[in-house]
């Protein structure tokens, strides 16, 4: 069986509007364990990415526990959120948000950068992961010469070039056509099952529901459904 | 991950050009702008110092009270003993006498006959004794426009304007009607031997000068001067340095009893120019702080707006997994960095210009040309090792501080925040 890497308990989020606490989510109760291929699903504004912000320590509670990989994320500090990051966590934007200065291998090399990997093995890791998302092509390109698929397979090889164990990917399809939404899709599927990642997602995308393991259904941050394959 | 950051900013326009020019042009700026008045208070300062007030000057009291009617008869006398006195007392000042005096030139035809006269303002200076240096003090070499400066006792130098007025070229006799420091009547006839411009248009009208020892003579003067310049060996003038030596010279003699006792008066106490260096110098001040202040506004700005813009990038970094400490550092540095190369190129390009200016200036003869006072008639800068620091410190910290302050809100939002703040 595989272990529990991310376990949510009571986890709540508010925020202050006019005043008045606003909650994102609501004790939210969840685990996941290692290799899932998870979708958090729901319309704007039902908590998805505040979930996956506080999964990724971009964000902290504001009550309950998230523990992520054995580690409270209320409890860390500054260093030790990026450090959980760096080592552990990849992440895949609806926007894709590539660096526009740099090229297809220097946006996939940047997050190897803080971890002292040498000019050689950076290479090859960068290499390695342009092969999986098919990109070895373009590696000299700058992300205004790709398309939004492409764009987003170099987010895809820069979450997944650190070989992080848990990937959180918020509405990675949103941008782009039926065609290449598929292709993604199916890339990510491959590197679950060789990597063994963990992929979190948080779509409101039905093309995303067929290629998901498990569904979880979130309305107005509680969890109104949960559904395994 | 330093070089690669480098390497991000010298791509990127907006992060590097852009704020390396605004930088060098507010730096340039304050940097020309600082050397150009200060040229023009130390140009004017020298122009007054060489052609009238010296750095200091040394009189009798009743000769400085009625300076205006040049009065000959309150001169100073014992000249070889009172400089003798001056340079045992302030070694570091070099003494020149002058002797100014007002008289008639008139121009007489073959049989003695006056075709033409005109009233002149004589000036008796040191020609023959170069260890003096008034002819380069008085840039005579330089301002002659006809003939040669005078190689004899008897030969006399004209302003161009006069010898136009009085219609004569050098070689020719003019002779010199006035009056003794005794009030005897005195003729003397001396050869033109050139013409020269001041570039003074008081100066200009009338003058003619002929050497010290002959004034002295034709005049009867005997050991007396009606002035005595000092000039600091540096040439330049020092204000607290005149004024120190000023208030020493004339306190030996303010209990003395002679009615003719020297009085020693620096240049800030000359001709109202005191009240003229303090206005220039704190206007000079003035605008140099506003340039200064609003320059570093400016840059500042460019630092908060330049961090601001980057908000989405350093999200995404966070989310990779730099740390906030790690983002922060590196933005400081290139702020520095940006801040230090666009300073260094305005500080360059500032006192280049001003090197520029200070060798050739601008020049307002025209503008002056009815001017009383002295002042100089071509505008210049002058490069001082201040000019080194007053644009570049302000340059170097005020985008630094800009970066820092925007930066701020790395720690102050929380790191979700950071990616979603200016998505499009």
């Amino acid at each position: 069986m595989n272990r529990e890497i991310i376990n949510l308990k009571n986890l709540s989020k508010s925020y202050n509007i006019a005043g008045k606490p606003f909650y994102a989510l609501k004790e939210v109760n969840l685990s996941f364990v290692e290799g899932e291929f998870t979708g958090i699903v729901g319309p704007s504004g039902s908590g998805k990415t505040t979930l996956l912000n506080i999964i990724g320590s971009l964000d902290s509670p504001s009550g309950g526990e998230a523990i992520v990989l054995e580690k409270n994320i209320s409890s860390l500090n500054h260093s030790e959120s990026a450090r959980l990051r760096n080592y552990n966590i990849g992440f895949i934007f609806q926007v894709f948000n590539l660096l526009p200065v740099y090229t297809v291998y220097e946006n996939v090399e940047f997050a190897l950068l803080l971890q002292n990997f040498s000019q050689d093995e950076r290479k090859k890791l960068v290499l390695q992961a342009l092969e999986w998302v098919g990109l070895e092509n373009h590696k000299d390109k700058k992300p205004d010469k790709l398309s939004g698929g492409e764009s987003q397979r170099v987010a895809i090889a820069r979450a997944i070039v650190k070989k992080p164990k848990i990937l959180l990917a918020d509405e990675p399809t949103a941008n782009l056509d039926a065609e290449n939404a598929h292709s993604i899709l199916k890339t990510m599927k491959k590197i679950n099952k060789e990597l063994g990642t963990t992929f979190i997602f948080s779509t409101h995308d039905e093309k995303v529901m067929k290629y998901l393991n498990r569904t979880i259904i979130l309305k107005d941050g509680n969890i109104e459904k949960e559904t395994k394959k | 991950m330093i070089k690669f950051i480098i390497k991000g900013i010298l791509r990127d326009r907006s992060k590097s050009i852009i704020p390396i020019c605004v930088i060098s042009l507010g730096v340039f700026i304050t940097v020309f702008m600082t050397g150009f008045v200060k040229g023009v208070l130390s140009e004017m300062l020298t122009t007054n110092a060489n052609l009238d007030t010296g750095h200091v000057k040394v009189m009798t009291k009743p000769y400085y009270e009625n300076k205006d009617q040049i009065p000959i008869d309150l001169a100073l006398l014992e000249l070889s003993s009172i400089t003798q006195d001056l340079v045992s007392k302030f070694p570091d000042i070099s003494w020149v006498p002058r002797i100014k005096f007002g008289g008639i030139l008139d121009v007489p035809d073959a049989s003695g006959e006056t075709i033409i006269q005109g009233p002149g303002l004589g000036l008796g200076i040191n020609l023959f004794d170069t260890s003096k240096g008034e002819i380069e003090r008085l840039s005579l070499k330089k301002s002659l426009i006809s003939g040669s400066i005078p190689k004899e006792p008897n030969e006399i130098l004209l302003s161009h304007d006069f010898s136009k007025k009085l219609n004569i070229k050098p070689g020719r006799e003019v002779t010199f009607f006035g009056s003794t420091m005794e009030g005897s009547m005195v003729f003397e006839t001396f050869i033109m031997s050139g013409t020269i411009r001041f570039g003074n248009p008081v100066l200009d009208r009338s003058t003619f000068i002929i050497d010290f020892t002959m004034a002295q003579k034709i005049l009867d003067m005997g050991d007396g001067t009606g002035e005595l310049l000092g000039y600091f060996k540096t040439n330049f003038y020092e204000d607290s340095k005149a004024l120190k030596a000023e208030y020493a010279f004339n306190e030996t003699y303010k209990k003395s009893e002679d009615e003719f006792a020297p009085l020693m008066v620096s240049l800030r106490n000359q001709n109202d120019l005191g009240t003229t260096i303090d206005l220039v110098g704190s206007f000079g001040s003035i605008f140099v702080s506003i340039f200064v202040i609003a320059m570093s506004m400016v840059l500042w700005n460019t630092g908060l707006i330049g961090g601001l813009r980057r908000y989405q990038e350093f999200g995404i970094r966070l989310a990779i997994g730099e740390s906030k400490n790690h983002v922060y550092f590196l933005l400081l540095l290139e702020s520095f960095i940006i801040g230090l190369i666009g300073s260094f190129i305005g500080t360059f390009f500032g006192i280049l210009s001003c090197y520029y200016m200070q060798e050739t200036g601008i020049d307002i003869q025209d503008a002056l040309s009815n001017s009383a006072v002295i002042f100089p008639t071509v505008l210049k800068a002058k490069v001082t090792n201040d000019l080194f620091l007053i644009g570049f410190i302000p340059g170097l910290l005020a985008m630094f501080f800009g970066s820092s302050l925007a930066g701020r809100g790395i720690f102050k939002r929380s790191t979700a925040r950071l990616f979603k703040e200016l998505e499009v």
